[in-house]
């Protein structure tokens, strides 16, 4: 079986088993998917249905235990050595000791980008993600949402096609999280990013998304992959829509028939 | 500025006052009973404000009063030459610079210390437990013996006495260092992971700037471990100088006052000391944009 | 190559021994013949380190010729202290090269199983700790050094077996009467006195400051006027342990009974709790890990305090007083003896105080992360 030419992600068969004290638990068991690109992929579960997981397996922060998977059709680990991907945490996990600019700069340091280089992704990622005026500020003199902006600012600093975001408004207030929803979206159509996004909210995954994969624990799995034909162009009032609370339905759906399952 | 005051400035003034009143109080019942012998003897009975002046005004009293001290000091410490072997800041001097170059060495060595066992994982393994169980021991016990063993073999002065600051400050260095640079949680060594960081660039960016509040904090304790052993270390030379051969002579001829007075200078390097690494510390954490606290 | 680069302890030993060829015999004074079975010894652990694939079987090997090689070296050295040639330096630093090589062994293994896991937790330090008093021995005997600069261990060990009732009945002056009862005394004294402060706020807040400042103080240096004050025998030294654990025990006390969360507190005040009952349900339980970790610090002070007084003047027996006498004797052997007695008196009872620690603040996360 070949990848076809668009696909950015391909796992085949994957399972990852962890030992702990108590036993093996199964925090993902038989995950077939490809993500292509270009697409927004929303990961949706009740936790401990391995969607966090799945995300540090692409981003080789976890080594699966049978299966395979590609990322741009070689393995995790080469992907993570030509740096493919940016990850965006729970947290901001911002340096507390660098200025907004600096935390932007660190990855560009480490990749060995040049003084001018630097300088000039710094402005124009923070621009951005509307943090342009912040550069000289240290994180704790930010917002929480303005925290996460830079953080997003520092993933996508040095350019990487493949955008990987872990519950990135998951501590967030309802407001903040729905405008930073529709600067996403934005960044999005304007970078052409390919992007793996986790999240418990139903709303959040079926606005932002043109693919949702619902998922449910013990056995982390897949038990259903929704293609959204939501329109790219999303105002907000588009949650109130028929279209977009029957596909939200639809997720509804997976996700209880998920857990019906365990009990 | 007011609310500063109030919090801190006034309890802890007034809590001196009552200490300075407890030691006067302390003083004339410690003193009285040598001063009543010494009345007898003279055959006098004096009434009891010119006793107990007397209690306060003996030339070696079992408790010395604090005016008596704060004198000696303020003597021995503005009125004398620099040189002379009876001016404090001599002997504070003699004390302070094996305290600063065994603190120095003592300091670098636990950084390297801990930078091995947080990258060598043998090292970490069978080092680090001794380590850690080195701080129960009373290593100060062995002071007499390096003073006298290295005196034996030719070498005295500043080395033997910095040599046993340097392993009291040590340790605490070695120790809050290890935990320093394992501080970063694992997020942030996660995000390294996906920039496929390298170790050393890990180490500059990431561990070793979130270690330097780590730093700081042990560096307090080290001076002050450092100083303790420089004091120490000074006392089985046979006292030539420092504040610890003050406190000795001292003691071999009761000038109580005398060793009061060497004791508040100990006290009041240690609290430079101390003071000063917190300072430091404090301006780089600010270099750094921590928050002003 | 990178299996050279990973054993490259094993490589470099084994480049060692055949340099040590060169300068045979191992020591200058005849007895050639024992060196060749530490040489087979230490090619065999070399090469069966790298060869063989096995863990344990690895391990086995590299055990076996490092201390095999290093006990027949040691043995050599008998009657022969102070003649060692290059070649016997050369073997000794291939032997340690292969135990270092064996802790790396060891300490790469992970094991789910908890009893190996703790057996490998304590037998790597404990290799690293033989191995310190092995090259001490070997480094001793070998280049002669004198005795009254540094005794080898077997000598301190000889001279501690040989001193146990004196070494016993200076424990019992030192710590069993002047330690414990300082000790007790002074971290009940800041206990009561945190408690104290604790009632009134301005109190609090003036000994805070003043505690903290104390705390760093060379309180050492009161040992002398103590002696002064209360005479030669373990009195005045339990005065010096009081002080020196007074303030430790106040500061953390006073900042442990600040520890306890606003959202508890709020709690408390719901229930219409009164001072002693949330002093006693939710405040004293929050300050047990301060509390805890003040009787830890002072456990160590209160040894150094009371052995450093006795410095000072003592009667004729207790822990200082030996070291003190006995390094004016140059008796180093006795002194370190006496450090040794120090040592492991001192890790005992701060073992003691953790475990004490495990059973009260079991809840702690510091504790039930392991």
């Amino acid at each position: 079986m070949t990848a076809s030419q668009n696909s950015v992600v391909e796992a085949r068969g994957l399972g990852l088993t962890f030992d702990t004290g108590d036993g093996q638990v199964h925090a993902l068991s038989n995950v077939n998917l490809t993500i292509n690109k270009g697409e927004f992929v929303s990961f949706i579960g009740p936790s401990g249905c391995g969607k966090t997981t799945f995300l540090r397996v692409i981003a080789d922060l976890e080594q699966p235990t049978a299966g395979t998977i590609t990322v741009n059709g070689r393995s995790p680990r080469e992907a993570r050595e030509q740096r493919a991907y940016g990850y965006v945490f729970q947290a901001a996990g911002l340096f507390p000791w660098r200025t907004i600019e600096r935390n932007v700069a660190l990855p560009l340091e480490i990749m060995g980008y040049s003084k001018e280089e630097i300088g000039q992704r710094i402005h124009r990622t923070l621009e951005l993600v509307n943090l342009t005026g912040f550069e000289k500020k240290y994180p704790w003199q930010l917002s929480g949402g303005m925290q996460q902006r830079a953080s997003i600012a520092r993933a996508l600093a040095f350019d990487a096609d493949l955008l990987l975001m872990d519950e990135p408004f998951g501590a967030l207030d309802e407001i903040v999280r729905d405008h930073l929803n529709e600067q996403l979206l934005k960044l999005w159509a304007r970078t052409e990013k390919t992007i793996g996004f986790v999240t418990h909210s139903i709303p959040e995954a079926v606005y932002l998304s043109t693919k949702i994969v619902v998922m449910s624990p013990r056995p982390g799995r897949v038990t259903d992959v929704i293609e959204s034909d939501l329109p790219r162009e999303r105002p907000l009032d588009i949650r109130e829509t028929p279209e977009f609370l029957a596909i939200a339905a639809r997720v509804r759906d997976g996700l209880r028939a998920g857990h019906s399952y365990e009990d | 500025m007011t609310d500063r005051f109030r919090d801190k400035l006034l309890p802890v003034t007034v809590l001196l006052l009552g200490i300075i009143a407890l030691w006067y109080a302390g003083a004339y019942a410690m003193n009285a009973p040598f001063q009543r012998d010494l009345d007898r003897r003279a055959g006098e009975t004096p009434a009891f404000s010119e006793f107990f002046v007397r209690t306060m005004t003996q030339p070696k009293p079992t408790l010395p009063a604090p005016h008596q001290v704060a004198q000696n000091f303020f003597e021995n410490t503005f009125l004398r030459k620099v040189t002379s072997s009876r001016s404090l800041v001599y002997h504070a001097g003699i004390t302070l610079s094996s305290t600063l170059a065994g603190f120095a060495i003592g300091t670098l060595l636990g950084i390297l210390i801990a930078v091995g066992i947080v990258h060598v994982t043998a090292l970490d393994r069978s080092l680090m437990p001794w380590i850690i169980t080195s701080q129960t021991i009373p290593i100060l016990a062995l002071a007499p013996m390096i003073i006298v063993v290295l005196a034996a073999v030719g070498i005295t002065g500043l080395i033997p006495k910095a040599l046993i600051s340097t392993y009291l400050s040590f340790f605490p260095v070695a120790v809050g260092m290890v935990k320093g640079l394992r501080s970063p949680d694992v997020l942030h060594l996660d995000l390294m992971r996906t920039y496929n960081a390298s170790r050393w660039q890990t180490f500059w960016k990431l561990r070793l700037p979130a270690s330097v509040p780590f730093l700081f904090a042990s560096m307090k304790v080290a001076v002050a471990a450092s100083l303790v052993g420089a004091i120490v270390g000074e006392l089985p030379t046979g006292a030539v100088a420092g504040i610890g051969a003050k406190l000795l002579n001292g003691s071999y001829y009761s000038q109580t006052i005398d060793m009061f007075s060497a004791l508040v200078a100990g006290s009041i390097v240690a609290a430079l000391l101390v003071a000063a690494v917190g300072l430091v510390g404090r301006l780089v954490e600010r270099g750094m944009g921590g928050r002003p606290a | 190559m990178s299996i050279f680069l990973r054993n490259w302890q094993s490589v470099l030993a084994l480049a060692l021994v055949v340099t040590s060829f060169a300068f045979l015999p191992i020591v200058s004074s005849g007895a050639g013949g024992t060196s060749w079975p530490i040489v087979l010894l230490l090619v065999a652990g070399a090469v069966g380190g790298v060869a063989l694939g096995n863990t344990v079987a690895v391990s086995a090997v590299l055990f076996i010729a490092a201390h095999g090689a290093v006990w027949l070296l040691l043995s050599a050295l008998t009657d022969h202290a102070g003649r060692a040639t290059p070649s016997f330096w050369l073997l000794l630093a291939a032997s340690w090269l292969l135990a270092w090589r064996l802790v790396t062994v060891l300490s790469a293994i992970r094991t789910r199983d908890r009893r190996t896991d703790i057996l490998l937790r304590l037998f790597i330090p404990f290799l690293f700790g033989a191995w310190l008093l092995i090259l001490w021995e070997a480094i001793v005997g070998g280049a002669g050094i004198p005795f009254v600069l540094l005794p080898p261990p077997s000598a301190v060990a000889a001279r501690f077996a040989n001193s146990l009732p004196i070494l016993a009945a200076d424990v019992n002056q030192t710590i069993f009467k002047a330690v414990l009862f300082g000790y007790g005394v002074g971290c009940g004294a800041g206990f009561l006195a945190a408690i104290v402060a604790d009632r009134f706020t301005f109190m609090q807040r003036g000994l805070l400051p003043i505690g903290n400042l104390v705390s760093a103080l060379p309180i050492i240096g009161i040992a002398p006027i103590m002696v002064m004050w209360f005479g030669f025998d373990w009195q005045s030294k339990a005065a010096v342990v009081i002080i020196m654990t007074f303030f430790p025990m106040l500061v953390n006390t006073v900042t442990g009974l600040a520890a306890a969360g606003h959202m508890e507190r709020d709690l408390m005040r719901t229930y219409a709790s009164g001072y002693w009952q949330t002093l006693a349900k939710l405040r004293l339980p929050a300050a047990m890990p301060f509390i805890f970790n003040a009787l830890k610090i002072n456990s160590t002070l209160a040894l150094i305090g009371a052995i450093v007084a006795e410095f000072f003047g003592t009667p004729v027996v207790g822990m200082g007083f030996r070291i003190s006498t006995e390094v004016g004797r140059m008796n180093v052997d006795m002194v370190w003896a006496e450090i040794a007695v120090a040592a492991l008196a001192g890790s005992v009872f701060y073992g003691v105080v953790a475990l004490a620690e495990r059973a009260v603040t079991f809840w702690h996360p510091s504790i039930r992360g392991g």
